[in-house]
């Protein structure tokens, strides 16, 4: 598979994911503490995001796993935003899984959606202050 | 006169999946498609036709629901390859029907500009639009209609309200014919370009739609109870054992009484026609045969029932979400969850859901494993053995012995494709599970209607199968058990000299390690063709080899002749026995090679026959035997 890594000139956030190099069965991200002064206070990918968590995507992106998802990175994109999950969409994690806490059930916009939190990496949100 | 007003109008019904578009082409054409509250229903084109008030014919074509014109699955490719007009000897449609759920336009928004760009004269169908109303609500339909240009109507698919409308609108488009539409200007469009259409949609939906007064809180909280990660799980699984313990109890009452008159049926036939081949044929051959089938109709009806409601109720999609971790850890796509669970009927249309799934192994992957799921056509073999060996008794009042095994046995289907699912995508596929994204629906009540039809349709296919499978497999049947007959002065009974007979005793020591006779030999010879086959063909086998013996219930003469060890065995061979040839066909149909439906077959061979040897062997290491 060809991935391609595209340059987003607009991205308001650095390219820092290399540095987690995990696994690739881990579902969860955490970011460390660095990361989240980085990239400010309130920013969480949705793949981290508890039930109660809400607020608005602010960044749609693929390029946590490259390969690791069966399809490469500009594709997931793709689907990921045709299915709503895109900038400025309202969103609120509603349900997980029992096991290891994913999928994820989540309201975006107006819809429910369930989705595997691996797939969920590079949705950043910015939480509601609550 | 234009060469479009002479021929019937080509109409393509076009939305995201779950919208609606398959009730609405029901209720314009008559057909009777499936309807289901969940997304991927549709995976197929299927056609129809109506006549407008005004005489004019209309073709009308029903597709697959799709968030976008750039296809990834099978089924999404159908859709997008008849809106392009790509589909062999098929030009592209004269008027597109976009159907849409009032309640949730943001994402049919963006799909419909990607619509606009293919150029083709276009109608908006705000479908559900008793759900907007009853939410209070409210969309500008002048507005949006000047900001789209296309012609809007409401409809309530379900209680064909505006259908009229609708039609009028489309043969208006179509009278206008040539200059409605415009050169095709679509392409893939890339992420920024679905940004940018997303914004679009985002201005279009703020200028005309004003959010609803009462929004569905409904789903929400069903949702806090069925998707909560304990109580959601132990209410999944106490549902599908009400289920098998509904099958037992109300299904299988019923089909006693079927089974009675069916006995009372044969006396009275052996009673007032000479003894002789016709006598035989009719008691041995078409009671004992196709109706220890057809006594099995109950407990089909009950459990589609279960199925259907459940359907139609939105639950399906959770209980997806719920067996997604498990699935996912045994390599199987998050969209196999449908299929699977629609192989709960038949493997056949399991097998052709697997569609919604766009990865070529995924895919696979789900057909191998869609026949391990109990299909109905093995009720009537598991209902007879477990009537036959398993004690009718009830424990606290609530839980039967029977339910509980028929449980076991649906456990056991579904544990052994996930085990299947997981040597393939471990041992031989290994890689990265595709992404999957799932539309969590609104729950809906039920219409009685819908699941009164569903299930009867469900019916009308069992019985039908009775009649063009399992009746004339049972005549060929019953000439072999009888010909050629004894030879003059004969002891044994006559089936032992028959076709038959003989074919049965000289396969018998292929199967005598499992612990099966010769008997049950005859039977799954035609038991291939279908599953229940065998059921039917043991009937005719032991009603010829009994004659003038103890007629009675077929359950009842399997527990005479057959150990425990014996029917515990057969039962676990036909949890993996590839005894359907059907199956193996669409296999070899949607893989487009032998080689799949070989595989498919051999693995399943060869499980059946470990499965049931262990059974066995172990039954009588314990006394069973
Ligand atoms: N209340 C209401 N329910 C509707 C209406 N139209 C459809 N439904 C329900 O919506 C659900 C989906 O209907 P389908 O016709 O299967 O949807 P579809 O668009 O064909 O779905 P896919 O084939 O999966 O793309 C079913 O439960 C229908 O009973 C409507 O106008 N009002
Ligand atoms: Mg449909």
């Amino acid at each position: 598979m060809i991935i391609t890594r595209k340059s987003k000139a607009y991205r308001t956030f650095p390219p820092m994911h290399d540095m987690l190099a995990e696994p690739a069965d881990v579902a969860v991200t955490q970011l460390a503490p660095t990361q989240v002064a980085a990239a400010g206070a309130g920013l969480v990918r949705l793949s981290a995001a508890r039930p109660g968590d809400r607020g608005v995507i602010v960044e749609v992106g693929a390029q946590s796993h490259p390969g690791g998802h069966g399809v490469d990175v500009d594709e997931l994109e793709r689907r990921l935003l045709e299915f709503g999950f895109v900038e400025g969409a309202h969103i609120e994690l509603l349900h997980e899984g029992a096991i290891r806490r994913d999928p994820i059930a989540v309201r975006l916009d107006d819809m429910r959606v369930a989705l595997r939190r691996r797939d969920a990496e590079d949705i950043w949100i910015q939480l509601d202050a609550r | 006169m234009s060469e479009l007003a002479l021929r019937p109008a080509r109409v393509a019904l076009v939305g995201n999946p779950n919208t609606g578009k398959t009730a609405l082409f029901n209720a314009l054409t008559g057909s009777r498609q499936k309807v289901a509250n969940y997304a991927g229903v549709t995976v197929e084109r299927k056609e129809g036709h109506v006549t407008t008030a005004s005489g004019r014919s209309l073709s009308v074509l029903d597709l697959p629901g799709t968030y976008s014109l750039r296809a990834r699955s099978p089924d999404e490719a159908v859709t997008r390859d008849a809106v392009l007009g790509r589909l062999a000897g098929e030009a592209e449609p004269d008027v597109v029907v976009a159907v849409a759920d009032a309640t949730n336009l943001r994402l049919v928004l963006r799909l419909i500009l990607e619509l606009k760009a293919v150029g083709r004269p276009m109608v908006l169908a705000l479908n559900m639009y008793d759900i907007a109303q009853r939410q209070g609500l409210r969309i500008d339909l002048d507005g949006l209609r000047r900001e789209l240009g296309c012609p809007i109507v409401t409809t309530v698919a379900t209680r064909k309200r505006g259908v009229d409308d609708l039609v009028a609108q489309v043969e208006a488009l179509a009278a206008a014919g040539e200059i409605g539409g415009h050169a095709n200007a679509w392409r893939e469009p890339t992420a920024p370009e679905i940004r940018a259409a997303h914004r679009e949609a985002q201005r279009i939906l703020r200028a005309y739609v004003r959010p609803p007064e009462r929004p569905d809180t409904l789903t929400g909280k069903i949702d806090a109870v069925l998707l909560h990660p304990v109580a959601g799980l132990a209410i999944l699984l106490g549902l599908l054992f009400v289920m098998f313990q509904g099958v037992f109890t109300w299904g299988k009452w019923v089909g006693d009484q079927m089974g009675d008159g069916f006995t009372a049926l044969g006396a009275f036939i052996a009673a007032h026609l000479p003894p002789g081949l016709l006598a035989s044929f009719l008691t041995d051959g078409v009671i004992s045969g196709v109706g220890s089938v057809l006594v099995f109709l109950p407990q089909i009806l009950v459990l589609f029932f279960f199925i259907i409601l459940l359907e139609d109720f939105g639950y399906m999609a959770r209980a997806a979400f719920l067996m997604d971790r498990i699935m996912g850890g045994a390599g199987l796509h998050g969209r196999a969850f449908i299929p699977l669970l629609s192989s709960f009927a038949c493997a056949i249309p399991g097998i052709m859901s697997t569609r919604v799934i766009d990865n070529k192994r995924d895919r696979l992957t789900t057909i191998l494993v869609a026949p391990l799921m109990t299909c109905s056509a093995r009720i009537p073999v598991y209902t007879l053995i477990i009537g036959a060996f398993i004690p009718d008794r009830t424990y606290w009042g609530f839980m039967s012995l029977q339910g509980l095994v028929m449980f076991g046995l649906y456990a056991a289907g579904i544990v052994s494709a996930l085990g299947v699912s997981f040597v393939i995508r471990r041992v031989f596929w290994r890689g990265a599970v595709e992404p999957f994204l799932m539309e969590l629906p609104s729950y809906k009540l039920p219409s009685a209607a819908n699941v009164a039809r569903n299930v009867l349709l469900r019916g009308q296919i069992f019985v039908s199968r009775a009649g063009r499978i399992i009746f004339p497999i049972m005549i060929v049947v019953w000439v072999l058990a009888n010909v050629p007959g004894p030879p003059p002065g004969a002891t044994e009974p006559a089936i032992n000299f028959s076709v038959a007979g003989r074919l049965g005793h000289l396969l018998e020591p292929l199967l005598a390690p499992i612990g099966f006779n010769w008997q049950m030999t005859v039977a799954l010879i035609p038991g291939f063709a279908a599953r229940e086959v065998a059921v039917a063909a043991l009937g005719t086998v032991y009603a010829v080899s009994d004659a003038g013996g103890n007629p009675g219930a077929l359950a009842t003469q399997l527990a005479h002749h057959w150990s425990l060890a014996t029917g515990l065995s057969f039962l676990a061979w036909y949890v993996f026995a590839p005894q359907c040839a059907s199956t193996l066909g669409v296999v070899k149909r949607e893989t487009n090679s032998w080689r799949w439906p070989i595989i498919m077959f051999l693995y399943m061979a060869g499980l059946a026959y470990l499965t049931s040897f262990a059974t066995y062997h172990l039954a009588v290491a314990l006394g069973a035997g």
